[in-house]
């Protein structure tokens, strides 16, 4: 059947809700990545294989709350179970599907008051959350459109191509303040209309979901939590610049992703909801995913548009911008996906209502992963403008290790390592450019005092000088040298000569780069080198590591008087470089250790220790 | 006779994954993928081949399989196993995890693969399960919460369910 009016697509939500509205009790789990890796579709079976009457059982995208999971949720009760296993099932069924009590044991439990919380309304890592883009993640099953249209799904493009004309459709993302939610931050609306006022019959609208920023899985679960929202988003835009065919570009290294978005546009499609006569309108629009295959700089758009064409995924000057000449050399629009997810909900409530959210000049909601020693790992949306605080303490719930925090490394390895004494800075554009970092995608990594902060800069330019594509001198030379004098700060053997070495070539990089890959990737040297410098200066002049991270400055020795002689060490050394006899102390040969800390580890008198 | 039946079997594999997606350039990349889905690696006759059935140079086709970095011009192991290495996991010590598994399998000096072709030992920058931080896939499996002698652990398990075999 097909969806031509919106009484059709009404009837089609209320047909829906009727059918849940016989069920007593709907039992959501989650089926996101981390999830699924923790053991969730064991879960699922497990409910399956107990099923109960008028109970029904669905899988869910992300709920966020990745640290406690598997996650499982029961309606209409709102409550929520962590760290579920299949083994519980059974006591979840007798007790709560059946007599409807809740298990007190599987509640989540706050880790220092032990006060134990029933739902997802309650716990503090929810509470001060605002859900826009994530509204439906944890919520519906991702691979049924009557979910998603349940819950208001395509609402906003029937609006958008009923009652609206295109401009009328700019004009309100333009209103909202709507910025792109990829890093750059350039106002939504305003790409739309440059790629509007374009000449030329064929547009394209493309959404990037090649998020490949270590530590950042925002985009990710969207795609796989609610992948219609993302597609009525793309339609949307495609209705507001004049485009008949879109492309979602995934990352490869998203398979559920890929897969859950194929199924979404292939409902849509039997629905009518994309392709020919879209609400019996002239409107025609589909869409096609594309797999990357595996390169940082495809986030990049024009290196993006080059790679959907099946070339080396290299950027190109701009301009021309892709707005004017993009895929196949016609007007494109790139929209993040977390923008693109927003959209709906604008076109639905109004600019008003989203102008209302956030601050003046970043409105709106963001969503962030914050991960790395942070007591709640997980997926989070806030208002634009939290600070960096209330982000990693109230909702993240602190440093999990109980070492003091030391930094927040935010945006990837385009953005910079911000101190403990920045942590009341407001989470949003311009206040983050300004202290040197940016919002980026949206990672957001908490270290505490065990991590070197010359030991990351180190990491994320590694990261960044694999991904450079090479096109540009100063992004393919200076982040090799900048590479080169880091590693030799960590292994004990640079100058203070050297240090001054990084700090130039990191600006040249910065001013002179073709793309935001090369103009970005020397912040996490210059903000450790503007906010920790003291630990730069003391691996070159002490020779010290000052959070005893980086290795060259430690080795693994066996104190001969605690030893008992009982091997445990032995046997757990990967690299065979401790022998010793039984019953006598132990000795680790420095030349064949790799320091992997598995002796330490092992022992259990406590006799092995760094030095 | 056989060697010949052999490698006409073999292109007309590729032949059905060209057709199946069509000639045109954009379909390069998913070509390439489900032929390294198909041999594990890129074969460079096939990749020659691919070049002269899609009218392109071979330069185009070898500028983009060596471009991504999932493409594998070298077979790889039975087993790829995949550190992850993103900001989460490193900062949860995954490398310490790598170095184990590595020197468990006795890669020394820049070599990925066991020479058996048992195991690919590499690193890949993030897999979006941060929450399971230090994560190791062996294949599609996902192992989270990686310690040295757990990685190791497992690795023992495929080495014993080899010898067995």
């Amino acid at each position: 059947m097909a969806i031509t009016s919106r009484e059709e697509l009404n009837a089609y939500a209320e047909k829906f809700r009727e059918e849940l509205a016989t069920k007593k009790k709907r039992v959501l789990v989650c089926a996101g990545t981390g999830c699924l890796a923790n053991g969730s579709d064991k879960v699922i079976e497990e409910f399956k294989r107990n099923s109960v009457d008028a109970v029904a059982i669905a899988k869910s995208g992300c709920h966020g709350f990745c640290e406690a999971g598997p996650l499982v949720r029961i309606e209409p009760d709102h409550i929520l179970y962590v760290h579920v296993k299949p083994e519980d099932v059974e006591e979840i069924v007798e007790k709560t599907l059946k007599k409807g009590e809740p298990v007190e044991r599987l509640l989540y439990h706050h880790p220092v008051t032990g006060e134990a919380y029933l739902g997802e309304g309650d716990i503090p890592f929810y509470k001060s959350q605002t859900r826009v883009a994530l509204a439906n993640c944890g919520a519906i099953d991702p691979d049924d459109i009557r979910e998603y249209i349940a819950c208001d799904g395509y609402k906003a493009l029937a609006r958008a191509v009923l009652d609206l004309e295109s401009g009328e459709i700019i004009e309100e993302i333009l209103e909202s303040g709507l910025r792109g939610r990829g890093g750059g931050g350039f106002p939504t609306g305003r790409k739309w209309m440059f790629a509007h006022a374009a000449e030329g019959d064929t547009k394209y609208i493309v959404c990037n979901g090649d998020e490949g920023d270590p530590g950042a899985f925002m985009d990710r679960s969207v795609m796989e939590g609610d992948p219609h929202r993302v597609i009525e988003g793309l339609a949307i835009a495609a209705r507001a610049i004049g485009a008949s065919h879109g492309y979602v570009y995934v990352r490869a290294e998203y398979p559920l992703a890929v897969s859950r978005l194929k199924n979404a546009v292939d409902q849509a499609r039997q629905l009518g909801l994309l392709g020919e006569k879209i609400f019996g309108t002239d409107f025609a629009f589909d869409v096609t995913i594309k797999e990357g295959a595996g390169a940082f700089v495809c986030g990049e758009e024009t290196a993006l548009l080059a790679s959907i064409e099946g070339k080396r995924g290299m950027p190109r000057p701009r301009p021309p911008f892709p707005a004017n000449k993009g895929l196949y050399g016609k007007p494109t629009v790139i929209n993040n996906v977390e923008t693109l997810a927003t959209v709906p909900a604008i076109v639905l409530h109004g600019p008003a209502w989203f102008h209302s959210i956030g601050g003046e000049s970043s409105p709106g909601t963001k969503t962030f992963a914050i991960t790395g020693q942070v007591a709640n790992t997980g997926l989070i949306e806030v208002p634009m403008g939290a600070t960096l605080r209330e982000v990693v303490f109230d909702i993240g719930g602190g440093v999990r290790t109980g070492r003091p925090f030391k930094a927040a490394q935010i945006g990837g390895p385009s953005g910079g390592c911000l101190p403990a004494e920045l942590l009341d800075t407001p989470l949003e554009y311009d206040a983050l450019k300004k202290v040197g970092a940016m919002v980026g995608s949206g990672g957001l990594v908490v270290m505490d005092e065990g991590t070197c902060m010359v030991e990351v800069a180190r990491f994320f330019t590694k990261f960044t000088q694999h991904e450079s594509c090479g096109k540009c001198v100063p992004c393919r030379e200076g982040t090799k040298r900048m590479l080169e004098i880091l590693e030799k700060i960590v292994a004990g053997e640079a100058t203070m000569e050297d240090l001054d070495n990084l700090e130039e070539i990191a600006w040249v990089v910065k001013e002179s780069s073709l793309c935001g890959l090369g103009k970005t990737a020397p912040n996490p040297v210059l903000t450790t080198l503007k906010y920790f410098r003291d630990e730069y200066v003391a691996h070159i002049v002490d020779k010290k590591c000052p959070a005893g991270v980086c290795t060259a400055f430690r080795n693994y020795s066996v104190d001969p008087e605690l030893c008992k002689g009982c091997g445990k060490c032995r046997r757990s050394c990967p690299a065979e470089a401790i022998s010793g006899e039984v019953r006598k102390p132990h000795v680790i040969d420095v030349d064949k250790c790799i320091k992997c800390g598995a002796c330490a580890a092992a022992c259990p008198f406590g006799a092995i220790s760094l030095q | 006779m056989t060697a010949v039946r052999a490698a006409q079997r073999k292109f007309e594999r590729v032949n059905e994954i060209i057709e199946k997606h069509g000639r045109d350039q954009s379909s390069l990349v998913p070509i390439l993928q489900e032929v390294q889905a198909e041999y594990r690696y890129l074969p460079e006759e096939i990749l020659t081949y691919i070049a002269t059935a899609m009218s392109l140079s071979v330069a185009t086709v070898f500028g983009v399989a060596t471009f991504y970095a999932q493409f594998s011009l070298e077979p790889k192991g039975k087993y790829v196993v995949r550190v992850c290495d993103g900001t989460a996991c490193h900062v949860r010590q995954s490398m310490p995890v790598y170095e184990a598994v590595r020197s468990k399998l006795g890669l020394v000096d820049g070599k990925f693969t066991t020479p058996d072709l048992m195991f690919t030992v590499e690193t890949v920058s993030c897999l979006g399960a941060c929450g399971l931080a230090p994560v190791m896939t062996i294949n599609d499996e996902v192992h989270g919460k990686m310690t040295p002698e757990a990685a190791c652990i497992i690795i023992d398990t495929l080495l014993e369910r080899e010898g067995e075999k």
